[in-house]
């Protein structure tokens, strides 16, 4: 039979220093923030990060892990811009290669059909081109347009939360924006859940159910229990964005980074970061975010 | 009918709409929100938007604490159909870059050197895919020389009408810049070569002020007016998709639509 289950931490220790890494979510919205921390806790170091940025891109930036970063924003939605990924930005801590989210989309999805590139018009006119010069254009091949070749984006380690999942790697997202977490997923050498629950595979016998599964088992290499591991972003339906954390979390970015690990990541298993945070309650309490 | 600023705004900005039939509508920040909400409420019932999350609605939903409301959901708008929809063209974009130039380029990325930029915002987000696919027109809140730059923008986020960052010079076949709302004045890509050109001025505002205050030569349409001032029933219509005013927070002290001698 099989069993996936594992734990945040045997996912974050094997990742290994100069990898590349997909991690799934939406700004502020249902990113895989515990096991986020326990990689703040690693030495890994080095990495490429995909991700359609909220604080994982910020916190992983902050404690200086990042080599690259592949992106089209960093934003926790209500708190709209991301103070500790700027100020790394701003210093020019790590390479870019900023992308418009909809190229980004692509180059997963290339990497997921296992080719080369996509072409797309998206690009032309814009300096994502002029500082990418590695992205080329090719000439279609039934007339004389010029297309942007995006690259695939292939990456080594994908890492998505999720709302279930069962020991055998089906899972359920249950918010109502699955994002693209199935594409790092298909664009990934391994792919690893995280989830608020384990449930039994009978949990998903429901054809409304099954409407909410993006992601096939045989892409899950791990499933580790992480209930609450989305917190400071929001998880759909369960808990909404802690805009009092983030906004804490923000002004860490003054110098305050040291005290904030101190306080929320160092030493800590993800039981005493939702005591640290104010308890599962307060947690299970936080609205839902209005846009 | 008297009006505050914004209010003039968000009608003037709605105009922007007119004419949609059944296209999907994407306005980012309030002005934006409340004008597509306007349009859709009144003279472009066909406009498809969503709650701002993931599900198209069939009416507008107001702005804010939503007490009891609840949205009324016509269908599904995933950030994944977004994509497929832009890419197909029927969608129309509202936003506020921070920085645009003569040839309606936008910024939302950094402010500086792009690689030590003084201040990193946001990152170019969709503003790519969005001018080279479907249409857009933008809302912007403080009409000055630091937002509507001299030159070019520090980053091209959005790509305009400068043929010299079109490949092989040929323009995107469907770039479709509209419409420009600022607090001073409206304008379109009607000019010469697609210049930026005041259609109309906000009661109060002369033509020169609105060119002292950008980096850029700007056009006029022959017989230049006024903004046209919303009507009763529009206020109405605002008041219920803005059931808490929060317009009134758009510009500093909430001006009024004329401006004062």
């Amino acid at each position: 039979m099989i069993d996936k289950t594992c734990s945040i931490r045997d996912i974050a220790t094997g990742i290994e220093s100069g990898m590349t890494l997909g991690i799934g979510g939406w700004g502020g919205r249902r990113k895989p923030m515990a096991f986020v921390r326990e990689l703040l806790q690693t030495p890994a170091t080095d990495l490429t990060l995909l991700s359609f940025g909220g604080p994982d891109v910020g916190m992983l930036a902050a404690a200086g892990k990042v080599r690259k970063l592949v992106f089209g924003f960093v934003s926790m939605d209500l708190v709209p811009l991301e103070a500790h990924f700027r100020a790394a930005r701003q210093a020019g801590a790590f390479e870019v290669m900023e992308l418009d989210e909809g190229m980004f989309q692509l180059g997963l999805k290339a990497a997921a059909a296992r080719l080369p590139f996509l072409p797309t018009r998206v690009g032309f006119g814009s300096d994502v081109l002029t500082t990418n010069p590695e992205i080329k254009t090719v000439k279609s091949p039934y007339g004389d347009e010029e297309l942007v070749a995006v690259p695939a984006l292939p990456v080594d380690v994908a890492i998505c939360h999720v709302n279930q999942a069962d020991t055998l790697g089906n899972s359920r997202i249950s918010g109502p924006d699955p994002f693209f977490d199935e594409w790092f997923c298909r664009a990934a050498g391994k792919a690893f859940l995280t989830t608020e629950e384990v449930v039994p595979t009978d949990a998903f016998d429901d054809p409304l159910t099954a409407l909410q599964m993006p992601i096939e088992r045989n892409l899950v290499h791990g499933v580790a229990l992480a209930r609450h591991g989305a917190h400071p972003t929001s998880c759909a339906p369960a808990y909404g964005i802690d805009v009092d954390h983030l906004r804490h979390y923000s002004a860490a970015a003054k110098g305050g980074w040291p005290g904030y690990r101190a306080q929320y990541v160092d030493g800590l298993d993800l039981e005493g970061y939702v005591e640290a945070v104010g308890g599962a309650a307060r947690i299970e309490a936080l609205p839902l975010p209005v846009f | 009918m008297a009006c505050s600023l914004a209010e003039l705004c968000v009608c003037a900005a709605a105009e922007a709409f007119r004419g949609e039939g059944e296209t999907m509508v994407t306005s980012i920040g309030l002005v934006p929100r409340l004008a597509a909400s306007l349009a859709k409420s009144t003279f472009a019932p066909g406009l498809m938007m969503t709650e701002g999350e993931a599900y198209l609605v069939s009416e507008p939903v107001p702005v804010g604490p939503r007490g009891d409301y609840r949205p009324k959901i016509e269908g599904l708008m995933t950030y994944e159909r977004v994509f497929d929809i832009i890419y197909r063209g029927m969608r129309h974009a509202m936003v506020t870059p921070v920085q645009v130039d003569r040839y309606g380029q936008m910024n939302i990325s950094v402010i500086g050197d792009y690689a030590r930029p003084k201040a990193a915002l946001l990152g170019v987000r969709g503003y790519p895919g969005n001018t080279v696919n479907n249409a857009n027109s933008m809302f912007v809140p403080s009409h000055d020389r630091r937002t509507f730059v001299a030159g070019e923008v520090d980053m091209v986020a959005g790509a305009g009408y400068n043929p010299a960052r079109w490949p092989g010079g040929r323009k995107p076949e469907f770039l479709d810049l509209r419409r420009i709302v600022s607090n001073l004045a409206v304008m379109d890509f009607q000019g010469a070569g697609n210049a930026i050109r005041v259609i109309s001025l906000h009661p109060g505002v002369t033509f020169e002020e609105v060119q002292d205050n950008t980096g850029f030569a700007l056009e006029q349409t022959g017989g230049l007016g006024e903004t046209a001032a919303p009507t009763a029933r529009q206020l109405g219509v605002l008041d219920r998709l803005d059931p808490h005013n929060l317009r009134a927070t758009v510009f500093k002290g909430n001006p009024p639509g004329r401006r004062a001698e």
